[in-house]
């Protein structure tokens, strides 16, 4: 009796993780329920996976930026006067220092020793020339930092996007590498706006410009880019500056995560803007640099153009306004920046995407399959062992409802492959009965009592199911470990079958053994076909 | 109702003829593999571009390899998708059109090209929206740049007329499986303004893109690598646990066994020039589960009636368990069987590769742990004895439970 109250209590619960509370008794509040409750994979739901590469070395390379105008800053405070500069772009963790005074080595030794000695590897070389390389720990400590801090800039704007149940994290395929999947999206050219769009927005100085080619920009400064500076091309709205080109200041002004506040607005003339509020640091900072460089110009850059260009006419402290937007960049414009930008640039490796069509039909057809499969089984049994077949029906049906219980308290995805799964586990499901059956039949046959028979049936057949249960939940856990979206939600329901399985065919089949036993007469004989 | 009663088959006579049996079959697997048809590997394998597109009417094939070839595509593979009243064509680039610094441009490319080439309407339809391809959020834009209800005043249209684009795309796409084949399948799903301004300012391509998988080398060549270590791996699992629950060449002869059948399935998959995907690796590895709860339950059966009878030699105690357990064996993967079959004709197209794997391996799987694990158990024993060694039948430790 108490085993019957522990089965229907068991029953009761999973059912209760299907299902939880229908909001209504009709058909279509069940469905509803059931939907709401069991989480369905992308490849049902319709959605979009993405594998993006974080290029990590970027976030390197701002570091050693702002080291550069650190260091410039340091020597200069001690009267020392040198350049600073990157030598190399392919090698973003190299900062070159070059004609320091030969009499003042000592000084910028313990200097470079002390200030920068804890992150960077500091040699001196030959004609007063100073090499600062980047430890590797460090390099490996802004890379996990650029990952993460991608991770969760996303994650902020994809939230913006009102996606429900978006998963954002690294993923362990590669290094560096970021999954994304939004179920129940389709739009894939306004996610990757979205995620793509560094919107890098930063403020330089303009040394000179506009200039009609690259050429020319690089004639003003002589031929040749001087590592301080940059030849950018113009990618704002005024027709007559299409195809022209600056020369900036390499080092930004205000940068990245300067930016506290931005949003969308319009001008005067109903021109569509983004104003912006920098943060106290960064306003103090931008106001001493404005009140000191009046007159000259500066360039609003976006994602390596040039937005627009204008002179400083007066200091400015913490709020601006970027013009020449359409209606749709200056709202993404203005997403980007309240969200903050992304440390680094994104490649992507990897895109998919499933239309809700696909997944509906998808959805038929899984359903389908298991439910011919499994009357297709439970016949069988039925005709093939009669009355035991009706235990083994039951517990198959129970173990449908654990298995589909579990799904739902987990909150672990269903997927095509994972609806496979789910028949897959119908069809080893019988197998553990089958065995406890026939090796039944085989005791009765070797002329044991009914009680005995089912009694030893079971000892003997537990062994088996429980090695065959190990071995294949060995394969399942590697499934999960390895696979990917849809193969891990087939490990999954997988597992959780074989575990439900281990409950149903071997405890529950063998209390209604044991209840339809005590009530029959002793010598009358089982029903096991 | 009972087969199989009292079977007693002299399994291990007939060990030849399961050679040979094996032999045929996997050598001729590898043969294809090596020198005809290789291993196709699916998408995620090899990297690229693949688009899955509906079309309204019967799709030309040629048509689109033309149109496709007119824009400088020449490698693209066309295929029909699913069956032929599906109206569905997989449109494929190889590897090389798929480079990671413009991982889209191939989408891109298909896309414009179809646009231009396959539907009439598209080019005659400057400005206008695509309803068979648009997306809820350019749909909800659209509607609210057009405002037919004259709502922007209200501040409620953004809200309702994203309402009015799911509704419409949720018939699309649940109702009329993706593609309208008329803009009067529009009416009474939304507002009759909604309903009037997408009929004069909406058409219809014909061509619906319901999914499309783009796959960069990189990831490639990581899910490539990934798919043969976790088979491996769980082979070793499994040769570890026998180890630990049997003897250790109990533990070979189930991996040999499921290796052979592992070889096997994946010949067929080359003689059949089908492709291998994710989801069939996933397959195989169930297959290997599988096919060692086979093994398992005969040699369970072999340990058994060795502890029973240790004087009988160890051919005919095989032979006994396997007559044993062969009522077992057969019903279980019989319907397992049924099960899979199911899924194969019912499953649809996305499921054809898992559920062809699992087809053929259940029947391999059931065929090697009779034919090909417990005749290597006896093998080895004879192999030992000729050597001189102890021939000490290989009773396995007690089981542990």
């Amino acid at each position: 009796m108490r085993k019957t109250i522990l089965i229907i209590a068991v029953l009761l619960v999973f059912v209760f993780g299907i299902f939880r509370i229908p909001k209504g008794i009709g058909l279509s509040a069940w469905k509803t329920a059931l939907t709401d409750n069991i989480h369905l994979g992308l490849d049902l739901k319709g959605g979009i996976h993405l594998v993006l590469q974080v290029m990590v070395q970027e976030a390197v390379g701002a570091e050693t930026d702002n080291a550069v105008a650190r260091i410039q800053a340091d020597l200069q405070q001690s009267g020392i006067s040198a350049r600073v500069f990157k030598p190399d772009t392919k090698k973003p963790e190299v900062i070159q220092i070059q004609g320091t005074p030969a009499d003042r080595g000592a000084d910028v030794r313990s200097l470079l020793d002390s200030r920068y000695g804890a992150q960077y590897l500091i040699s001196s070389e030959p004609n007063n020339n100073w090499i600062l390389t980047m430890k590797g720990t460090e390099v490996q400590a802004i890379e996990q930092r650029a990952v993460q801090q991608s991770i969760d800039t996303i994650g902020t704007r994809i939230n913006d996007l009102g996606v429900t149940e978006p998963t954002i994290q690294e993923y362990n395929l590669g290094t560096n590498q970021i999954l994304v999947e939004l179920p129940g999206v389709d739009d894939l050219s306004r996610v990757r706006d979205i995620i793509q769009s560094t919107a890098r927005l930063e403020i330089h100085l303009v040394v000179g410009g506009p200039f009609p080619s690259e050429q020319a920009a690089m004639q003003s400064v002589g031929g040749t880019v001087p590592p301080e500076d940059e030849v950018m091309a113009y990618g704002g709205n005024e027709p007559e500056l299409f195809g022209q080109y600056y020369v900036l200041q390499r080092l930004p002004v205000v940068a990245g995560d300067d930016f506290r506040d931005a949003q969308p607005s319009v001008d005067e003339n109903g021109r569509p803007d983004a104003t912006f509020i920098l943060t106290r640091n960064a306003g103090d900072r931008f106001y001493q640099f404005t009140s000191a460089n009046i007159g000259k110009s500066l360039a609003v850059v976006l994602d390596n153009r040039v937005q627009e260009a204008a002179n400083i006419q007066q200091a400015i402290r913490d709020q601006g306004r970027i013009t020449g937007l359409s209606k749709e960049k200056a709202e993404n414009l203005s997403l980007m920046l309240r969200t903050g930008a992304l440390p680094a640039s994104i490649h992507y490796l990897q895109e998919s995407v499933v239309g809700p069509s696909l997944g509906a039909d998808s959805i038929r057809r899984g359903v389908l399959a298991s439910i011919v499969g499994m009357l297709a089984v439970m016949i069988f049994m039925l005709v093939y062992y009669h009355g035991a077949g009706i235990n083994a029906d039951l517990a198959l049906i129970l173990n449908l409802i654990i298995l589909l219980g579990f799904m739902g308290y987990s909150k672990a995805v269903l997927t095509l492959p994972g609806i496979a799964g789910v028949i897959l586990t119908i069809g080893m499901g019988v197998d553990s009965n089958v065995l406890i059956f026939e090796r039944i039949r085989e005791e009765l046959r070797a002329g044991k009592a009914p009680a005995a028979a089912v009694e030893q049936g079971f000892a003997h057949a537990w062994t088996t199911i429980l090695d065959t249960h190990v071995t294949t939940i060995v394969s399942a856990i590697i499934l999960f470990l390895f696979g990917t979206g849809p193969v891990k939600g087939f490990a999954i329901t997988l597992s959780f079958g074989l575990f439900a399985n281990l409950f149903t065919a071997v405890f529950v089949s063998r209390h209604i053994f044991d209840s339809i036993l005590k009530r029959k007469q002793r010598g009358e004989a089982l029903s096991i076909g | 109702m009972e087969l199989f009663r009292g079977v007693d088959v002299d399994w291990l006579g007939k060990k030849w003829y399961f050679l040979a049996f094996s032999l045929v079959f996997s050598v001729s697997g590898v043969l294809s593999i090596l020198f005809w048809h290789g291993i196709k590997l699916g998408i995620d394998f090899r990297g690229g571009t693949l688009v899955y597109v509906q079309f309204e009417q019967a799709p030309n094939l040629d048509r689109i390899r033309q149109a496709m070839d007119r824009a400088g595509i020449h490698d693209s593979r066309i295929q029909a998708y699913g069956t032929a009243d599906q109206k569905q064509v997989a449109i494929s680039l190889a590897q090389k059109e798929t480079q990671e610094s413009s991982l889209d441009a191939g989408r891109e490319t298909i896309l414009k090209t179809l646009n231009a080439n396959y539907s009439s309407t598209g080019a005659a339809n400057p400005g206008k929206l695509d309803l068979d391809n648009a997306s809820q959020g350019s749909l909800a834009q659209y509607l609210e740049q057009n405002d037919p209800e004259h709502l922007l005043s209200t501040g409620s249209a953004g809200q309702k007329y994203a309402q009015q684009a799911a509704a419409i795309l949720n018939h699309r796409d649940k109702d009329l499986g993706g593609i309208f084949s008329s803009l009067d399948q529009l009416n009474g799903v939304a507002d009759p303004a909604v309903v009037n301004q997408l009929k004069q300012g909406a058409y219809l391509s014909g061509f619906h893109v319901f999914a499309a998988d783009i796959i960069g080398p990189q990831v490639g060549a990581a899910l490539r690598r990934q798919a043969l270590l976790a088979t491996l791996y769980s082979l070793a699992g499994m040769l570890v646990y026998l180890w630990f629950r049997f003897e250790l060449i109990y533990g070979v002869a189930a991996v040999v066994a499921v290796f052979h059948d592992t070889l096997i399935t994946v010949g067929a998959f080359s003689l059949r020039d089908q492709e291998m995907t994710l989801t069939v690796i996933a397959a195989l590895l169930t297959l290997i589960g599988y096919s060692m709860n086979d093994t398992i339950v005969v040699f369970d059966r072999i340990r058994e009636n060795l502890r029973m009878s240790r004087r009988e030699n160890l051919a005919s105690v095989v032979n006994r368990s396997i007559n044993q357990t062969l009522s077992r064996t057969v019903l279980t993967s019989g319907l397992t069987f049924l099960t899979v079959l199911s899924l194969y004709v019912f499953g649809g197209e996305v499921l054809r590769g898992f559920s062809f794997a699992l087809v053929i391996g259940i029947l391999i799987g059931t065929y090697s742990s009779i034919a090909v694990a417990a005749p290597m158990l006896v093998a080895y024993q004879e192999w030992r004895a000729k050597r001189g060694k102890q021939a000490v039948l290989p009773t396995g430790k007690k089981a542990k439970v």
